[in-house]
């Protein structure tokens, strides 16, 4: 069994994220590997370690400076690290990212077949959740996404897919896409033996004409403005000694929100 | 640009839903507006789509390759709803298509505009037409923290659209829908549906997505929902909660931003210590009210109004105040 899965580098969401030139603001020790991202890499783990055997390569689109996501990811478990870095792929929308890492896939699977490429449900400083998706349809596999239970048996996929106010069972035969919720599974912490292997781990730096990629991806959108709210007023606390129900009514009745 | 033609994504097509109201809305001020349903069109929602003057609705009727119809629920699948835009936006020679951004309207939206090479702009709180014509999306990210503008520099914007993001209203005159059958050609998924449920709306009380009013629960009610569920239904208001409450079964559905993102006029959050998981999802709302017994707790860094105190004292007590306030 041979899985890609897909991490992302994004700012931290406990740090104060926001933007420089309508760019996300990447400060180096402010980022981290996308939380959603872990879910991905432990069901990768699992389904290998179910196999009884498997590499799990971790991939990310991103600069050299988010190579902490696939340190991350080495500390978790994961066998490579494959980091696609290029000036062509600077400002990549969901398009040009999903085209990449689906590039880089079919690299990855000239050495070998890839049975499965499974993603987080979602980046945490887009929150977009198309990637996967997309990223089905460049490879042109089948792509199960939103999945909250996963099983693989004789070569097939199944999930239960949770999203919105409805709940599917769905199945396909690999090679598929997966993209894993947060509530898939609990990622595993990294210990000290993992930390250790990890240190021996050399990330592997891909350009994009080493993944067949030669001209900058078309541009769709272009960003107009970025800038920050402005800060709530100091909110009024009222301590309950017997009244605070009628100060909650009072509140809202004389805002005219009843 | 009044010659603009905007498509609307009516699913389902048998029940009106807020988010297609508030979708029609944005779409009249940016041109015509047409509907592409995946399903027959109920008789009421028809009356509704020609208050909100929407002349046509484009009816997708699904064959698979050998040309044999197509009924099950594999119409909702992200690929075939993509397929009805897709084919829709080249019959009406279309240049907008509108979404909600529910997570399977996410998927349709990106699979339409990869059809179409158009640009995509996903979770939009506002849209609008820039100065050259072209449209524009806001968005308020990073937790309700900034707002950003994106223009669509592509013939075609797709754009998924947040709930809230208007307050509906129908066109100033009715109009008289047509409804013109949409032939699609379902593509090949490589997907098996074995089942699809789609939980029923409780009539009493709004979806959570969709509500002016947000009532969520968390830890601190330590299993008892009553007092949340009691003011809520005191507001007519949605119920919701937060994703540890959830995973103790207390609540089914978990307000955040890896649950459901909501931006009400009024979201009020009970024993919730307002973690950036769950702000995520909730940081957006207009008025952001608070109970909650420990005095340091991180959600009173953003509300605009908070109780510090027991939620079981608290929330009856308001609930009782609010009903005699609606006599
Ligand atoms: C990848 C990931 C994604 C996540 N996504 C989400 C998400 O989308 N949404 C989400 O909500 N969470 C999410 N979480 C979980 C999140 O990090 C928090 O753990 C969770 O929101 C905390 O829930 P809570 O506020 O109910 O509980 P707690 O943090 O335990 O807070 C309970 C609060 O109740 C107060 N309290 C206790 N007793 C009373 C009383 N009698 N009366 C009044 N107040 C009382 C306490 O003072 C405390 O502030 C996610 C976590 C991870 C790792
Ligand atoms: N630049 C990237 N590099 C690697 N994986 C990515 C990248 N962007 C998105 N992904 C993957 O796609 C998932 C969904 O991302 P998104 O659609 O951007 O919300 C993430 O959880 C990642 O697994």
């Amino acid at each position: 069994m041979r899985i890609v899965v897909t991490v992302k580098y994004v700012p931290d969401i406990n740090t104060d994220r926001g933007f420089e030139d309508c760019r996300v603001r990447r400060t180096p020790d402010e980022g981290t590997l996308n939380e959603l991202d872990e879910n991905a890499v432990e069901a990768a783990l699992q389904i290998v370690e179910a196999a009884g055997s498997g590499e799990v390569v971790a991939l990310t689109v991103a600069p050299p400076d988010g190579d902490p996501a696939l340190r991350k990811a080495f500390q978790l478990g994961v066998d490579r690290g494959v980091r696609v870095s290029d000036d062509i792929l600077a400002g990549a929308d969901y398009f040009a990212t999903a085209a990449a890492l689906a590039a880089a896939v079919r690299k990855l699977e000239s050495e070998g077949p890839v049975d499965l490429v499974i993603t987080g449900m979602a980046a945490l400083d887009g929150l977009g959740s198309v990637v996967p998706t997309l990223l089905g349809a460049e490879l042109g596999r089948p792509a199960l996404t939103l999945a909250k239970k996963v099983g693989v048996s004789d070569g097939v996929l199944s999930v239960t897919r949770e999203h919105d106010d409805v709940t599917e069972e769905l199945s396909a035969p690999l090679p598929a896409v997966l993209s894993v919720t947060d509530t898939a599974n609990q990622p595993r912490l990294p210990n000290f033996k993992r930390i250790m292997a990890a240190r021996g781990k050399q990330v592997e730096a891909w350009t994009a004409s080493d993944i067949g990629l030669d001209s900058a991806p078309a541009v769709r959108t272009r960003a107009l403005n970025a800038a920050p709210r402005p800060e709530r007023p100091e909110a009024e606390l009222v301590t309950d000694k017997g009244e605070g129900g009628k100060a909650l009514a009072a509140y809202l009745i004389t805002n005219d929100l009843v | 640009m009044t010659n603009r033609t905007v498509l609307v994504l009516l699913d389902p097509a048998t029940e009106i839903r807020t988010s297609a109201l508030e979708l029609f809305t944005i779409a009249r001020a940016l041109g015509t507006v047409e509907a592409v349903a995946l399903e027959g069109v109920g008789v009421e929602v028809l009356a509704q789509l020609e208050a909100y003057g929407v002349e046509s609705v484009h009816q997708a009727e699904f064959s698979d390759a050998a040309g044999h119809v197509v009924t099950g629920d594999e119409r909702h699948l992200p690929a075939v709803v993509a397929a009805a835009l897709a084919a829709a936006v080249r019959r009406a020679d279309a240049d907008v298509v509108l979404l909600p951004s529910s997570f399977a309207a996410k998927e349709a939206a990106a699979l339409t505009a990869r059809a179409l090479d158009a640009g995509l702009i996903i979770d939009a709180a506002g849209v609008s037409e820039g100065d050259d014509g072209r449209i524009v999306g806001s968005k308020r990210v990073f937790a309700g923290s900034w707002d950003t503008s994106c223009e669509v520099t592509t013939d075609v914007a797709v754009l998924t659209v947040r709930a809230n993001a208007v307050v509906p209203a129908p066109a100033a005159a009715p109009v008289n829908t047509q409804t013109e059958p949409l032939p699609v050609e379902v593509p090949e998924l490589g997907v098996t549906l074995a089942s699809r449920e789609v939980k029923a709306r409780s009539g009493d009380r709004p979806p959570l997505e969709e509500a002016a009013i947000v009532v969520a629960g968390g830890r601190g009610t330590d299993g008892d929902f009553a007092p949340v569920v009691d003011l809520a239904d005191a507001l007519g208001a949605a119920v919701g909660a937060s994703r540890d409450a959830v995973f103790e079964g207390w609540w089914d559905t978990y307000v955040g931003q890896t649950g459901v993102t909501v931006a009400p006029r009024v979201y009020i959050g009970a024993g919730i210590s307002g973690a950036p998981h769950h702000r995520g999802g909730m940081q957006a709302s207009q008025h952001i009210v608070a109970v909650n017994s420990d005095p340091e707790a991180p959600i009173f860094e953003i509300c605009d109004f908070a109780v510090i105190g027991e939620l079981a004292d608290v929330l009856p007590q308001a609930a009782e105040e609010i009903r005699r306030h609606k006599g």
